[in-house]
């Protein structure tokens, strides 16, 4: 009997979770501690939680490491645990049908996994298992060997940009904030929504990089600025501290340098807003997040009127990184101008939903045909909206541009937090445009005139053409709109507001002046343009039509053919869906 | 040396100024007689940002003037087309959102968002959609809200909160439902001092007292003094029909145009029937009008008669902080010269 270890890692991320990865952990520890397991195999077999590896449509996802050979298996669910624990770690024998197909395997490959190469192998709830993967030596390096200006002559050189959403160069604001002579100096980390997975799957990176930022800079205090709702992150945060606190890493006289570090929570509430960095720090002070005016930037007068950097938790990540492997191999990947790795989450019609990391420069060709395995149902694909709410629309034609910061604002778009949506041939873009400028004017701050009402103004006028009461005029105020907002707005928020709505009208025009001019919707979506019909020819009068039909708007006798009243329909679609013969006709 | 480190100098509209550093582009172009519109700004609270009214053109990108700091070899324009045309659409989108009332409304006449809008000629909004509707409920006596007439300036929660610090309203929901209101929307109790509606640009926040009695022309202004305390606050009285309606201050005065609840709403016994307008003298039990000098005959009388009977420190005399300063010396001078008494005294002590 060999007598390595066997691994089970259950992935425990928001998606796992979701999917019913605690009930699959229990039940793989019950199984084997329980039910004499231990007896037949020894004492080598222990289930452990994991972070998210991005596969997201697959959880729950769980690996068997057994005798060295990892064997991952795919949605797994209380009941198959059984199976998986007999037939392989007492038996030896994987079971393939159960195991993730060739679409893991190119999901993952295409990725360049820096940050979020951790995530999924280690427990994020263990430092020991952190620091086996060379944890807080970069931190100790870096105040151990380094001065804090050679840390930042580091970060400089790597040219790690904010991977937030503005894109300024790391190395460049840590540089003016530690010129600035004033003391106490902050040093923030916003936890965003799409920093999660690396606050579950990792998260003393995020300390490490957060700590090696206050001693670059001189801060003594660090916040963890993320919302109080992400429990599962502001736990295993939570955790991390607590740990490194115990080791040292964290408090007074940090490594023996005499340097003194704090890390406090600040909990932030349901604000897209709060992502903005100056809105971030009213929020820690109390107050309501409403961006401050600029300049004084924030390295200069920052939090509590203080000198303060803001990173997101992915910029972070990345400086352990730099730190330990040198910030000349992280400028080797990447592009001229973006170096290293992004992360994105994709989604939308794309058949491999996840969690990714690329480097930068890899074009939307292979990130959506590659790692996302394309579109779902083999679809054409139409767009992808890129950098979050604010970001903009691509079209296909544009499937080979590198993403980089430069060529996404190139095109009117942002890199952002990292948003990537992939529509296909049934979205309509005006409908999708609209979906976003609902949520921008929902999470405006409320505080200037151009964001406030004209995110507004451009929700309303974007309605009217869906609903087909649209006129060309519109279409010159929604411009008119878009340039007093970019022009005039207080923040980012505002200021990227109209980059949906000007992508998409600029690459899809044909399709706003379908809505205005022939009252259609070419991908019928856009309810009050679209007309349900039956096409007689095919109709076989089975009457299903009729059974699903909540608005009884179908008549029709068995085996004669059928009519849709539109005056009574509602547009629902079930009859579409319902019909197995095609017969019944969007138009 | 030191001083002349921080003077700066840039042009504005080709016209060359040099200026303190840290001086704003608005101070620095009001300094020469270049008017840029406002509406968030407010000389005596900090900066806003918030109605983007007051932008110029910098290097060819339009910044907020109230908000930018001038620097040297800077050269700003005011006024050119482009910015005016942004100007233009920007007050167009708080029109847009604003009730077109202005035959009805109190501050017509002296609404900083109707000057704007007269002057950029705006009848109809380029932009339009819906309008925020709210209902008017507030119980108080003193203030009406009417926050469908708000443009979300701030300069109310400022004043509230750096003048008056009472921090009785802020901002609550977010986007275009965006209010400015007390805690959990309830009935403004506060300290009633008015100031917000000091401040307030447009019709959004008015005296209630005031309603309906007169807007401002017709009416006749009168510069006096505040009767309530020896602050001696400067207060302009408006008079319509030989009536107060309305009192303001001047900006460029000792309280630097700022008022408390007394000197902003309570000059109504100006008008008042119960209001004493000639002495009482009391006779055979009954209080009746007499004259001014038939009253001082009278107390003068009695002062000497218990002086001369009891002594002098059987009386005894109060006086008021609503006195002058003056009027104070001159009162316990009386008693202790006059009368002969130390027994005098005065709600704030001599």
């Amino acid at each position: 009997m060999s007598s390595q270890p066997i691994e089970i890692k259950v992935c425990l991320g928001t998606s796992g979770s979701a999917a019913g990865g605690e009930e699959v952990l229990r039940m793989f520890q019950h199984r084997i501690s329980e039910q004499g397991i231990e007896a037949q195999i020894g004492r080598r077999c222990t289930p452990k939680k994991v972070g998210c590896r991005g596969f997201c449509s697959r959880d729950v996802l769980v690996d068997i490491i057994r005798d060295g050979n990892k064997t991952t298996y795919q949605s797994v669910t209380p009941i198959m645990v059984e199976r998986i624990v007999q037939d392989h770690i007492v038996g030896g024998t994987a079971i393939a049908e159960w195991t993730v197909t060739d679409e893991y395997a190119s999901f993952h490959e295409k990725q360049h996994k820096i940050v979020l190469g951790p995530c999924g192998e280690i427990d994020p709830e263990s430092i020991d298992e952190y620091i086996a993967m060379q944890g807080y030596l970069a931190a100790r390096k870096a105040m151990t060997r380094m001065t804090p200006d050679d840390v930042i002559d580091e970060v400089v050189r790597s040219g790690l940009r904010g991977r937030g959403g503005s894109g300024f160069l790391t190395g460049e604001k840590w540089k003016v904030c530690r010129r600035e002579e004033q003391h106490p100096k902050y040093i923030i980390c916003n936890v965003g929504e799409v920093n999660r997975p690396l606050a579950e799957g990792n998260p003393h990176a995020i300390i490490e990089g957060l700590l090696i930022g206050g001693y670059a800079i001189c801060a003594s205090k660090g916040y963890l600025y993320i919302r109080e709702r992400y429990h599962r992150s502001v736990e295993r945060l939570r955790i991390a501290i607590e740990q490194a606190r115990e080791k040292g890493f964290i408090g007074p006289n940090v490594f023996g340098t005499g340097f003194d570090f704090e890390i406090e929570f600040s909990f932030g509430t349901e604000a897209f807003i709060c992502g903005e960095e100056t809105a971030l720090m009213e929020s820690i002070e109390g107050k309501r997040a409403m961006p401050r005016v600029r300049p004084p930037f924030p390295a200069v007068q920052g939090l509590w009127g203080k000198p303060t950097v803001i990173n997101n938790a992915e910029t972070f990540s990345n400086i352990p990184i730099i730190i330990g492997r040198g910030g000349e191999w992280f400028s080797s990947i990447g592009t001229k101008e973006s170096k290293g790795t992004k992360v994105f989450t994709l989604s939308g019609k794309v058949r491999n939903n996840g969690l990714v990391e690329i480097p930068m420069g890899m074009s939307f060709r292979d990130i959506v045909y590659g790692i996302g395995g394309g579109i779902e149902g083999d679809k054409a694909l139409k767009a992808i909206q890129v950098g979050g709410p604010s970001g903009g629309i691509i079209p296909t034609s544009m499937l080979d541009l590198g993403l980089d910061y430069e060529n996404l604002a190139k095109v009117g778009s942002i890199v952002g937090s990292g948003g990537m949506v992939v529509f296909d041939e049934d979205d309509c873009i005006v409908s999708v445009t609209k979906f976003y400028m609902e949520f921008l004017q929902r999470e405006s701050c409320g505080k200037c005139t151009p964001c406030r009402v004209g995110t507004r103004r451009m929700l309303e006028l974007l309605t009217k053409i869906t609903e087909g009461t649209g006129g060309d005029e519109d279409l010159r105020t929604l411009e008119r709109l878009s340039g007093v907002m970019a022009a005039t707005s207080l923040c980012g928020l505002g200021r990227s507001a109209p980059n949906p709505f000007l992508t998409s009208f600029s690459h899809f025009k044909d399709e706003y002046l379908a809505h205005i001019r022939d009252r259609k919707c070419p991908a019928g979506v856009c309810t009050a343009l679209i007309i349900f019909s039956v096409n007689e020819e095919q109709c076989k009068g089975c009457g299903l039509c009729k059974r699903v039909c909540p608005a009884k708007a179908i008549a029709g006798e068995v085996k004669k053919i059928h009519l849709i009243d539109p005056d009574r329909c509602i547009k629902c679609g079930a009859c579409f869906r319902a019909c197995k013969f095609k017969a019944i006709k969007k138009q | 040396m030191e001083k002349l480190k921080n003077i700066i100098s840039l042009t504005i509209d080709g016209q060359r100024i040099t200026v303190q550093s840290g001086t704003t582009i608005l101070a620095a172009a009001r300094k020469l007689d270049i008017s840029i519109p406002v509406l968030c700004h407010h000389p005596k609270l900090t900066a806003t940002g918030a109605c983007r009214v007051c932008i110029v053109e910098v290097n060819g990108i339009p910044v907020t003037s109230c908000t930018t700091a001038a620097e040297e070899g800077m050269e700003v324009i005011t006024a050119s087309p482009y910015i005016e045309n942004l100007r233009r659409d920007i007050i167009d989108l708080i029109l847009s959102d604003h009730p077109y009332d202005c035959m009805v409304c109190e501050r017509a006449g002296s609404c900083e968002l109707q000057e704007l809008a007269y002057k950029y000629q705006i009848r109809t909004p380029v932009f339009r959609g819906e309008r925020r509707i709210y209902p008017k409920r507030d119980g108080n006596p003193f203030i009406e809200r009417d926050m469908e007439k708000c443009i979300l300036c701030g300069r109310c929660v400022k004043v509230c909160d750096e003048v008056q610090g009472v921090g009785a309203i802020d901002y609550a929901y977010k986007g275009f439902q965006t209010k400015i209101c007390p805690p959990f929307e309830r009935d403004l109790s506060c300290e009633f001092c008015g100031q917000c509606i000091t401040v307030c640009p447009t019709g959004a926040l008015v005296s209630k007292p005031s309603l309906g009695k007169g807007r401002q022309q017709d009416i006749r202004k009168v510069a006096t003094i505040c009767p309530y305390c020896g602050c001696g606050c400067n207060l302009t009285l408006h008079a319509h029909k030989n009536e107060v309606i309305r009192t303001s201050s001047p900006k460029d005065s000792i309280n630097e145009g700022w008022l408390c609840v007394k000197g902003k709403f309570g000059l109504s016994f100006i008008n008042s029937p119960d209001r004493l307008k000639t002495p009482l003298v009391r006779k055979n039990g009954v209080l009746v009008e007499a004259s001014w000098e038939e009253a001082f005959t009278y107390t003068a009388d009695r002062l000497k008669q218990i002086r001369d009977t009891r002594g002098p420190d059987a009386i005894g005399g109060l006086s008021s902080a609503r006195c002058t300063n003056e009027e104070n010396y001159l009162f316990q001078k009386f008693l202790r010269a006059a009368v002969g008494t130390n027994n005098v005294d005065h709600c704030a002590r001599y």
